[in-house]
Order: structure tokens, then sequence, then C-alpha cells
């Protein structure tokens, strides 16, 4: 160590960071958008799936249901809280039926709204609320 | 037992205490401000982890273990896929591998960073904290945009990585590599010339050669000791075999080596990640895994940022696991802490457990019960046990195959 | 009568150092964000703080002697407050002034350390007691070259009381500049007085929780927090008034803003030391305040002397 000790070495780094902007994102002011390949929620596109039931055997927390309502024809209901984000049902999809969308704020302080269920059929593949 | 015993007064610093990220109980005996002596009880942290990978199948196991610990969530998956992978005799494309080498090193970088800052809060310097823990958030959303998620990453797959690097994310990669090899070099800077800090660094937490070797120290705890082990140099694994770095070493024995140790591997963490940008070969990023990995054992190690990692995976032929086990390298540190806190005063205690890097998370897979009333430590065997959590799980509506 | 009470209790005396102080507060708590390159408090945290505070239950631990422990936070507000009264602010008198009473307002200063060494001790709590000691033993480090900084332009003034300093100074003007060891060896004094970093041992959050005031809630956690932000502006200003004794001359409302000027100069200098130094254990403080601080202070006394006996009258 040939530098000379002394006291106080971060002054100068400090005076400086005076005159910046501070580091901080003022949330939820100020909104940060994630990256596009950021594991968010998941969306389901019923006109896809065949039932086959893999996403359901390899959740890692058990967090999603695929029931039979017609011929041919898979609802998948997804327990937003057991979820972990992980991504894996959509990577063992045969059929590319589930998309991962960078949507996280889904924090909520009622609980009815943290089981979705993926409509099957219909002119949107919408979420609706299960009591 | 009581508060006085002679002139020793007892003071409990954890489970709950501000200088502890995670519970655990040092019972510290105080003659003023010098430390007599010292009880460290770990076991807080204990989630039955082990025992939950047998439950599931291999595929899963593998987001479980990722979530033993926040900050080694990369090391832990690696490890125990290396080991499933060996098992099952598949053999990884390089291109995976020198993914996973990559996004290994950038939680090195993160979890170093963190360390930097934690340190910096123990002894009361909060402006190191709030500016490695600024620096770090750059590391952070670049692996948010390389793998989905700031923590936890998912990388991993039995047979190879998940995703793909773009060499739009690797030009980033790169300058952010440059952005924080300049604020490393300043940090350096710091820890070397900073008066306070290094007063209270050096002289603080010895560990001799010789009693790093007899209790086990790993990692940069051991390193800054003399002992130049690093899992990455000794037993290559992933990409390192085929990368030039050095291994970081120290011989000042304390905790101001253990911090010029961990500095030194995040300059060397630099390099290696441009080697690896620079050298990344082509092809397929994973291999066809099958579902039910043949009969066989295997050990894998893996340079955690806090040591060495180990993962002893145990398969039947089935598609869960036999036996899942987890060594984490605050396991073999521990043992070290009573040693490195013989006679010092009370205000080197956070400082100390700060700098084996702790994290109890990791570390926490058995706890001994003792019945109090019967003196005992029996009090369900393994089949009562069983049967018992079986049925718990049962009436709330949980079958297990 | 009626003016006595105003004075002491408005202006400049109770409600104006409580308004200030929580401004000063404030202030600190922005600039040390800043420098950390953070966002900082609104102006309004300390009084939010103070409030809150107020409004909260206050827990009594079973144990703990209940007179002392509701008493001690309320002769620290009390003792700095008096402390006040004395200190010239922006005239060169001070609202009451009397041969002596530089020895009164030290005194005055030492209470609130007493106070968190007794409020400490009988929580009859393992971490409160640690506080305590490490506070009485810091007290011992640093209130020599305190003293002995502010015995040095005294000596120089010829007199006992910091209005009759202040006076002198004022009448020789630039003489102040001698003195300008003892400031800094004052500043030093004082960030060990109000236990900041980096002599903040005696409440280290990540060793022994918060030393002294552990086991303190509701109102009483008020009263002490009060009394420590009210002690950071008595000492700058006391500060400011023996080591800066300048711009007394002008109308009342430029000196009131030159006054304002010097002691958040004063308290920036704090700020920015918390920001750059790490915490010294509590035997490296002793050491390094008996080493090297100490003898300055002689040195300066010293010279003091020595001009006083030769070169100046």
């Amino acid at each position: 160590m040939a530098k000379p000790i002394r006291p106080g070495k971060m002054i100068e780094f400090v005076l400086r960071s005076l005159f910046k902007k501070p580091a901080t994102i003022k949330y939820p002011f100020e909104k940060i958008k994630m990256p596009a390949n950021f594991r968010g929620k998941i969306k389901f596109i019923p006109e896809k799936c065949i039932g086959c039931s893999i996403c359901v055997k390899d959740c890692p927390s058990n967090a999603i249901k695929i029931n039979k309502i017609g011929d041919k024809k898979f609802e998948m209901e997804i327990d937003l809280g057991k979820c972990i984000y992980c991504g894996q049902c959509a990577d063992s999809c045969p059929k590319k039926a589930i998309d991962i969308t960078p949507e996280f704020e889904l924090a909520t302080a009622d609980k009815g709204t943290i089981k979705v269920i993926f409509r099957a059929e219909g002119p949107d593949a919408g979420t609706e609320k299960q009591a | 037992m009581s508060i006085i015993d002679d002139e020793n007064v007892r003071i409990p610093i954890g489970p709950q205490h501000p200088a502890l990220k995670e519970p655990t109980s040092f019972s510290v005996a105080l003659r003023g401000e010098k430390i007599e002596s010292i009880q460290v009880k770990i076991g807080y942290n204990h989630r039955g982890i082990e025992k939950g990978c047998e439950q599931r199948t291999y595929i899963q196991d593998m987001y479980l273990l990722e979530r033993i610990c926040g900050i080694c969530s990369h090391a832990h998956s690696t490890c125990f896929i290396q080991a499933v992978e060996e098992i099952a005799g598949l053999v990884v494309p390089r291109r995976a591998l020198y993914i996973r080498t990559l996004v290994g090193e950038l939680e090195r970088i993160h979890s170093h960073l963190l360390w930097l800052g934690v340190a910096g809060h123990e002894v009361g310097f909060d402006t190191l904290l709030m500016y490695t823990w600024r620096d770090r958030e750059i590391v952070m959303d670049l692996l948010a945009e390389l793998t989905g998620n700031r923590v936890n990453y998912g990388i991993n797959t039995i047979g190879g990585v998940r995703r793909d690097i773009t060499t739009d994310q690797s030009q980033r990669i790169l300058k952010a590599v440059d952005v924080l090899e300049e604020q490393t070099k300043y940090y350096i800077q710091v820890a070397f010339e900073e008066t306070t800090l290094i007063q209270r660094l050096s002289g603080v937490g010895t560990l001799s050669r010789d009693d790093a070797m007899r209790l086990g120290a790993v990692g940069p705890t051991a390193r800054a000791s003399g002992i130049n082990f690093d899992v990455r140099k000794d037993d290559p694994y992933a990409a390192y075999g085929e990368l030039d770095f050095k291994a970081v070493s120290d011989d000042h024995n304390d905790i101001y080596g253990r911090t010029i140790v961990r500095l030194g591997e995040l300059m060397e963490t630099y390099s290696i990640i441009r080697q690896v940008l620079k050298n990344l070969p082509d092809g397929p990023i994973a291999v066809r895994a099958p579902r039910r990995i043949p009969a066989g054992e295997a050990v894998s190690r893996y340079e955690a940022p806090r040591g060495e990692d180990l993962h002893y995976v145990k398969s039947n032929g089935t598609e869960n696991p036999e036996r899942v086990k987890v060594r984490a390298p605050t396991l073999a540190n521990t043992q070290a802490i009573s040693k490195m806190l013989e006679d010092r005063y009370l205000a080197d205690l956070p400082i100390v457990v700060a700098a084996i890097d702790p994290c109890f998370s990791c570390t926490d897979r058995a706890a001994e019960i003792i019945n109090l009333d019967s003196g005992k430590n029996n009090i369900m065997n393994w089949d009562q046990l069983r049967t018992y959590s079986i049925d718990w799980y049962k009436n709330r509506g949980i079958a297990f195959k | 009568m009626i003016e006595a009470l105003f004075a002491i209790l408005i202006f400049p005396g109770f409600v104006f150092l409580s308004a200030i102080s929580m401004f000063a507060e404030y202030f600190d708590r922005k600039l040390y964000a800043r420098l950390q390159n953070r966002v900082g408090p609104p102006w309004y945290q300390p009084l939010a703080d103070f409030i809150k505070l107020l409004a909260k239950h206050e827990v009594v631990p079973e144990e703990a002697d209940k007179n002392m422990f509701k008493m001690a936070p309320i002769f620290a507000l009390a003792a700095t407050v008096t402390a006040f009264l004395y200190i010239p602010l922006w005239r060169t008198n001070a609202l009451y002034f009397f041969q002596g009473d530089l020895v009164v307002i030290l005194y005055l200063l030492t209470l609130p350390t007493m106070t968190f060494f007794l409020g400490g001790w009988y929580s009859r709590s393992i971490y409160a007691t640690i506080g305590a000691i490490r506070s009485i033993t810091q007290l011992f480090a640093y209130e020599i070259p305190l003293l002995l900084a502010i015995l040095a332009p005294a000596l120089l003034a010829n007199t006992w009381s910091l209005s009759g300093i202040v006076a002198y100074y004022n009448q020789h003007p630039y003489y102040w500049l001698i003195n300008s060891i003892a400031f800094f060896v004052s500043i030093i004094a004082l960030m060990g007085k109000l236990e900041r970093v980096p002599f903040d041992s005696p409440e280290a959050e990540t060793e022994i929780v918060a030393g002294s005031f552990t086991e303190y809630s509701g109102r009483f956690l008020a009263y002490f927090r009060m009394a420590i932000d009210c002690e950071v502006v008595v000492g700058a200003s006391l500060i400011a008034a023996i080591f800066m004794p300048f711009g007394f001359n002008t109308l009342p409302f430029i000196a009131f803003i030159i006054y304002l000027l010097k002691i958040f100069f004063i308290i920036s200098l704090l700020a920015l030391f918390r920001t750059v130094f790490a915490r010294l254990r509590i035997d490296q403080m002793i050491i390094f305040c008996w080493r090297w601080v100490a003898p300055v202070a002689f040195a300066q006394i010293l010279i003091n002397l020595i001009l006083k006996g030769t070169v100046l009258h």
C-alpha cells in the first residue's frame, strides 16, 4: 500500500453527488418499465390448448388447474398467489398456449382477485374473478 | 441461564437484532466490553427443503432449490442441475455452459457489492452502503433483462439453459461492466485509504492459516488466510476450464484481507465476463432431458460467492429424487465465528459475523430439538413424523403421491 | 415580566429553539441524503415524527425505576433550552448574562449526557446499560478538549462571560482568526457530545440496538429526540458565538440572517463528517481524543497565552 492513509477519502466523491440528480425512482409516482422478457403474469390462449396438462404437472407450486368445459375447450384456473412466476409452464407447453407478460403490479387487497380463470370461449380469452 | 453470572453479563445478540440479516442466536458473555465466550445457535431458518425435494419432480426441485437463498440462487440451482446431468449422462452444449458461467459471474458481482454495503453498514459507514447498492442496481437490471427476473433467475433447465443471449444484450453487458469496473476501482481506493474503515477492519476477526484449515473455512474467508482453494480452479465446472483468471488470495488473515479478496475477485470477474462474451460459442442452448432420471448418485461442487457449495443427489429411476443434500458454504464458515471473536470487543461482533458473508437461509438444514422437561431429543420418530405430516396435508386437501 | 416570559418561552426561547432545531434536523437529514445520492425526507418530517411519537403508547419496562425513567428526558430538554438563554445569538449580549455564565453553559450542556446515562441505567435492560456506560466513557474523552477549546478564546478575551467574550472580539476585528485551531477541535468535540458518527458508539444501531434509548417509546422518546435536536442547535450556536463573532453590528434583521447562516454552516460540517467516516470503537475513540485532539487544544491555549502576554492587550 504505497498510497497514504487519510481520513475522509470519500469527500470529493460525496460532494459531487450534491450536484447530480438523486438515484431514486419515485415509485409509484414515476413508473418503471420492466424489460420485455420480464417474467410477470401469464396469459392463456385457449384456442391452442389441447388439455395435456403438462403445465399442471410441471408447475413447482401447483398453481394451475385445467378444467374441461366442452369438447376440446379448456379453461385455465390459476392462483396468482401460489404462482412463483418461473415460466416453466410456458416452456413445457407443447402448443405454446401460455404467454408470459411483463405485468408485475399484481398486489391487491382483495383476496377474491387472487384466483383468476382464463375463459375458454367467447370473443375474449379474458380473465374473470372466481369466488 | 441467568443474566449475570460472576462478573460476566450474558447478552443476547439475536435471534432478532439489527446486526443480523437473518435469525441466528449468539449468546455472548461480556465482561465490560470484552467478549469472554460466545455460543452460536443456528437452525431458525429451517424450512424442510430437503424433504420437500423428495416429493417433487426434478424440474420442480430446480425452482425449489433456487429459492433457498436470494443472493446465491444461481449457485444452488446450477449445482443441483450439474449433479442431475451427471447422473443422467447428459452432455450439455457449450453455449449453455458459457451462459451459465455468465449468469454465475453476474451473480458474484451483485453478491460482493451487497457484501461491501453490508460491511459498511455494520461499521456505521452508511455512505458505502448507499453507493454500492446503487451500483448493484445496474447488475440487477441487467439480470432482469437477460433472465427475466432480478433474483431467482430460473435460467437453468436440465440439459442446458432456457434463454439465449442476443448481441444487443452482450453489448449492454459490456458497457455495464465498464461502468462497474470504474466504480470498483474507486472502492478499492477507499478500502486502502480511508482511515476509519481500516481501523475498524484491520486486526479484527483474525483467523490464522492453521485455524482456518482446522475449522474448515471455505471461500473468501479461507482465501484471506492464505489458503488458496477455489473450486473454479481446482475442479473446473461449466466453462471455467477454458477461461483464464486468477484465484485471489491474501495473507492479512483478518477482515481487511477478506475485503481485499472480495474486491480482487470482482476485478477478476469483470475479466471473466469479457472473455465469456468474446468467446461465446454457437450452437443449441439445451438438450432434451428425460423425465425419469436413471438410478445413481452424484456430488457436485460450485464456487458460490460465499465459498464452496456442495450438493449430493441420489436418484432411483423415478421422476422424483430419492435424496438431496445441500451443504452451504456458511455452514463451513460458522465454525470459525467463535474462534474469531476470542478476546475481542462487543463492537467487533457485527462486523465479524458480516465478514464471513453469512447466509443462514442457505445453511439451516437440520435443527436439534431437546424436550426441556424430559431431557430427551426424541419427540417423534421418523415414521410418526411422516404420518403426522401426511395427515396434516390430507386434512387440507393436498395429497402426496 | 411579560417581556421576560415572552423572551424565554417564545422568542428566542423555547418555541423558537424547537422550530429551528426541527428545521436543523431536516436540513441535516436532507444534506446527508443528497450527499449519498438519495432524495431525503420532506421538510415536515421532524415535526411529523414528533407528533407521531407523542401519539404512541409508551411502554415502561417493569423492572425500570419509573421516576428516573420518566424524568430523564425532561431534564435533558430543560437543560438544553436553559443553556440557549445565555448564548449571544445576533447581538453581542445574550438574553441574560453575568460573569461566569460560560461555566454555567458548559455545565448545562453536560447534563444531557448525564440524563442519557441515567435513563439507560435505570431502564434495566442489557442494551441500555451498555449504551449508558459507553455514553459516560465517551464523556471523559471529548469533554476535556471541548473545555480547553472554549477556554482558549476566553483567555484571550480575559473574561468568564460569554457575552463579554463576544463583545471583546467584536471590538477587535480579526482576532478570532487566531482561534482557528480551537474551532476544529471544538467541532470534533461537538460531534462526540452529540453522539454522531464517527463517535456514535453509545447509540450504535448494529451493535446495541439503540443504546440508552432502547426501552424508550412514545412521549419520552419524543422528548429525548427533541433534546438531542436542540442540543445540535445550542452547540452550533455556542461555537458560532465564540469562534465566528462577526456581523453583530448591522441591522437586526441582517444580523439574524447572518446568525442563521453561521449555524447552518456548522451543521453542514457536521453532516459532511457524518457521511464520510465510519464509526470508531469506543476504545479507539478515547485513544484518538487523548492522543491527538487534547494536545492540539493545549497547543492552542499555549499560543493564546503567549500572544496575550506579549503582543495583544
